[in-house]
């Protein structure tokens, strides 16, 4: 058990800054203790979570990434375009195009870092650029209402009528959310390649010593965060039931925010599912908690910043100085 | 020249190397090397820096491709060269002396890191992976948990788990660099005593190593390059350091005792009862000018937190430091730079020196202040002061603006060195002055010592290497758990009665 607790020490530490704040707002508001309000965080949080694990692999591997948001806004935007065009199409047909557009602009952040060796923040920033000055020019930041009918009809998997009359319900994106997340849990702790992207992320001259192509590695990472901005952009347009150019701009640092705070590292090799996702979950959970206090939508990112602080000096220096029979076990 | 003397006589080897030759950039680094490995030996590959020797094991290990006529016989079969992969799969493994390891995944994943690899994605076998590295650690005699990450470890053990990551490769030979640089006495013990059961179980072990005393110690033969030729093999059995050191650098040092009364002269540094408690207590001495006290003692004696406070960057509990003349309370490590105390870190190549930056810039970093006209920085006065240096300290370097890393590990020495003389010390604390620096450099260093110290520097040599403090120091203190526990005067004991209370 100590073992568990020492080695998802950030994990523990967030559960319990969850844990307070969450004790804290069902005491401060009547409404944030109720299934309907848990489901409510749950339906909003899916998009970011997609993103998060798809972003916490590239951190594994070494990498990081500032254009992923712009790139499922032009995947939505692009994919709407194709799919009136082919007549309407339906998610099967939705999901492949938002896939292939996702994975092929990811592929082009690999191409810049492993072929030409710009690294990867200075890639990422251009083709973040790129993207978003591609969208605007070309969309003149005309928004698109007229999207195809089962795109934006909700799809509920699961709905109760609650005691006051209330409907909680959980809706599709939530699935793909859950979807997303126990792939890229297979992927980075169950398959060899997710730990050599582990491995070289940690340590990328011993990996390369190793015969680990790197190059595959790049596209491995950048790729599956391609694959998963992609599927974020289709659901988050699904959410919406528009498509905005500029609807995820700046979502990039919230999200990153998110995953370091999950106890991802940048410079590679450390980072979990649970970590990610709860790092996500908090932030959620704060400014749901905020709104429902009344708190201005002003102070918003003063106080969510003043909390991945605390949080990230908590998960990262103090746990074993507060806990110290951690230190025990460390000391052998 | 390649006589297989003794019981080893008749033997046929493992590995046999023959004409090997290798050019880079118009420099020959082998010319018409051969090289042989026993099965199951302990076999010591020993040369100074620049000498061939980690160009020999690329060669073997197929990272680099030897010129035209090369024979390489292993296991049974010739090759022109070798790859990577036939030399992984043929069972030859190397141990880097970064190690290559993994810090955050487990020491399992480290140690059965190969059932990772392979083309194609397969999921993970956790269960085999784990009872694979407890196997290959209870070859090795040792038990860790296999569950923790890496970076838990000590460097100790993850040399071991290095070397358990080698077997697991099905490994017939085991080449190690440099295996014992950043570890204590009792850890190389260690690390001899499970070559030594390697050996035994069949797998042969080369050895490069700067230690002469390990090698000595662990291997039964001995080859030995210079300048990318070969200069012989030999059975370890009847050689001694100063011979391995003549014959890896062609020239004879002999070493005497320099040590001579200093007593009539100024006390420059005066240490009263200085206590940090848990590092080091009551050390009381002095150091006069003209004078090199040498301290020694097992890392982790306090040495180096001694020394730190009397730079001004620890700061004692209790007691007094007296310079020349004057009680001092270093707040910072700049008062004790003004004061004219400089110290020479340990760990030069992170924290003396600042390898990207030139030659020049290293130098004058720590005397800013001499090299300003009006308040700036004065070009010309710097590359008066460094050509001065460099000639003084005989330091080769090309040009002032190269960067520090194109020197050699020597060179770089005599640089950090400078830099602190350009402050104009009192006194001079070296730290481990001679720690990746090879034999024949190490001499060059130690004459510079002696040098200064003849123009009236009192200087402080700390090491962990006996024969340093007891041939170049005046005195020798031993430090054992944080206090001075002898005093030895060079000129009236043995090297072997410092050891013996050293290592006792």
């Amino acid at each position: 058990m100590r073992k568990i607790i020492q080695s998802h020490a950030t994990e523990f530490a967030l559960l319990a800054v969850i844990v307070l704040i969450s004790l804290f707002l069902s005491l401060a508001t009547d409404r944030f203790f109720s299934l309907g309000n848990a489901f409510d965080l749950l339906n909003t949080s899916s998009v970011n979570i997609i993103f998060a694990v798809g972003l916490l692999v590239v951190l594994i591997a070494g990498g990081i990434d500032i254009s992923f948001a712009v790139a499922a806004s032009v995947v939505q935007y692009v994919a709407a375009l194709l799919l009136e065009s082919i007549g309407g199409g339906g998610w099967f047909s939705g999901l492949l195009i938002a896939a292939i557009l996702g994975v092929s602009l990811g592929a082009i952040n690999a191409l810049l870092i492993h072929r030409f060796r710009i690294i990867s923040i200075v890639a990422t920033i251009a083709t973040f650029n790129i993207y978003f000055g591609l969208l605007m020019f070309f969309t003149r930041g005309v928004s698109i209402y007229n999207l195809p009918d089962w795109l934006t009809s909700r799809v509920i998997l699961f709905e109760h009528e609650m005691a006051d009359g209330s409907w909680v319900e959980i809706t599709l994106p939530v699935l793909v959310m859950v979807i997303c997340v126990v792939a890229t849990w297979v992927l980075i702790t169950r398959t060899t390649t997710g730990r050599q992207l582990y491995a070289f992320g940690d340590n990328p001259e011993g990996a390369r010593r190793f015969g680990i192509n790197v190059g595959a590695m790049q596209f491995i990472a950048f790729g599956w965060l391609g694959l998963m901005a992609g599927i974020a952009g289709l659901i988050q347009a699904h959410y919406a039931q528009e498509v905005v150019p500029n609807a995820l701009y700046g979502r990039e640092l919230d999200v990153l925010a998110a995953v370091v705070l999950g106890g991802a590292r940048l410079g590679g090799g450390k980072g979990t599912v649970l970590g990610c996702v709860l790092g996500v979950l908090m932030i959620s959970i704060t400014q749901n908690g905020l709104n429902l206090m009344g708190v201005s939508p002003f102070a918003f990112k003063m106080i969510i910043g003043a909390i991945i602080l605390v949080a990230i000096t908590l998960s990262n220096t103090s746990i074993e100085r507060l806990l110290p029979f951690m230190r025990e076990g460390k000391s052998r | 020249m390649t006589d297989i003397s003794g019981e080893n006589a008749g033997r046929r080897p493992l590995l046999s190397l023959r004409n090997i030759n290798m050019t880079f950039g118009g420099v020959k680094a082998l010319k018409n090397v051969s090289f042989d490995v026993l099965p199951g030996e302990v076999h010591c590959l020993a040369g100074e820096n620049g000498s061939g020797k980690s160009t020999l094991i690329k060669i073997i290990t197929g990272v680099y491709r030897p010129e035209a006529g090369a024979v390489i016989d292993y296991d049974g079969e010739t090759y022109s060269h070798m790859s990577p992969v036939t030399a992984q799969n043929g069972g030859i493994q190397v141990i880097w002396q970064d190690l290559a390891l993994f810090p955050e995944m487990t020491v399992a994943e480290n140690i059965a890191f190969q059932t990772l690899l392979g083309r194609w994605p397969r999921f993970v076998n956790y269960g085999r992976m784990r009872e694979t590295a407890i196997r290959a650690l209870k070859r090795l005699g040792v038990t860790l948990d296999v569950d923790l990450p890496l970076k838990e470890f000590p460097i100790a053990q993850r040399q071991i788990v290095a070397i358990a990551r080698a077997l697991v490769g099905e490994a017939k030979i085991v080449f190690m660099d440099e295996p014992t640089a950043s570890l204590t006495q009792s850890e190389t013990d260690h690390l001899l005593d499970i070559v030594r059961t390697l050996s035994a179980s069949g797998v042969a072990v080369v050895f490069v190593s700067h230690r002469l005393a390990e090698v000595l110690e662990i291997s039964s033969r001995l080859t030995v390059l210079r300048d990318g030729a070969l200069v012989g093999v030999y059975p370890t059995e009847g050689m001694t350091q100063s011979r391995i050191t003549e014959l890896m650098t062609g020239r004879t040092f002999d070493q005497h005792v320099r040590a001579t009364p200093k007593d009539a002269n100024p006390v420059v540094l005066e240490v009263k009862k200085l206590t940090r408690p848990g590092q080091f207590e009551d050390i009381s001495f002095t150091v006069r000018r003209g004078e090199t006290l040498g301290i020694t003692g097992l890392l982790g004696a306090g040495r180096t937190e001694l020394a730190l406070s009397l730079f001004g960057m620890l700061k004692p509990q209790s007691g007094e430091v007296v310079l020349v003349g004057k009680p001092v309370h270093f707040s910072s490590n700049r008062e004790a730079i003004a004061a004219g105390v400089a110290y020479l870190s340990e760990d030069r190549l992170s924290l003396g020196l600042i390898q990207p930056q030139s030659i020049a810039d290293n130098l004058v970093i720590a005397s800013l202040d001499g090299i300003r006209t009006g308040g700036l920085l004065s070009d010309e006065r710097k590359h008066r002061l460094v050509a001065q240096w460099v000639t003084d300290l005989g330091v080769k370097i090309g040009k002032q603006s190269d960067a520090i890393s194109t020197l050699s590990g020597g060179n770089q020495q005599r640089i950090a060195i400078a830099k602190w003389l350009a402050t104009n010390p009192k006194l001079l604390i070296l730290d481990a002055p001679t720690v990746g620096v090879d034999v024949g450099a190490r001499a060059g260093i130690f004459e510079i010592v002696a040098k200064l110290a003849e123009s009236g520097l009192a200087i402080i040599l700390i090491s962990d290497e006996v024969p340093e403090v007891y041939f170049n120091a005046d005195r020798v203190l031993h430090m054992a758990g944080g206090r001075i526990s002898a005093v030895f005067d060079p000129r009236q004991c043995a090297l072997q009665d410092i050891e013996a209370a050293v290592y006792a």
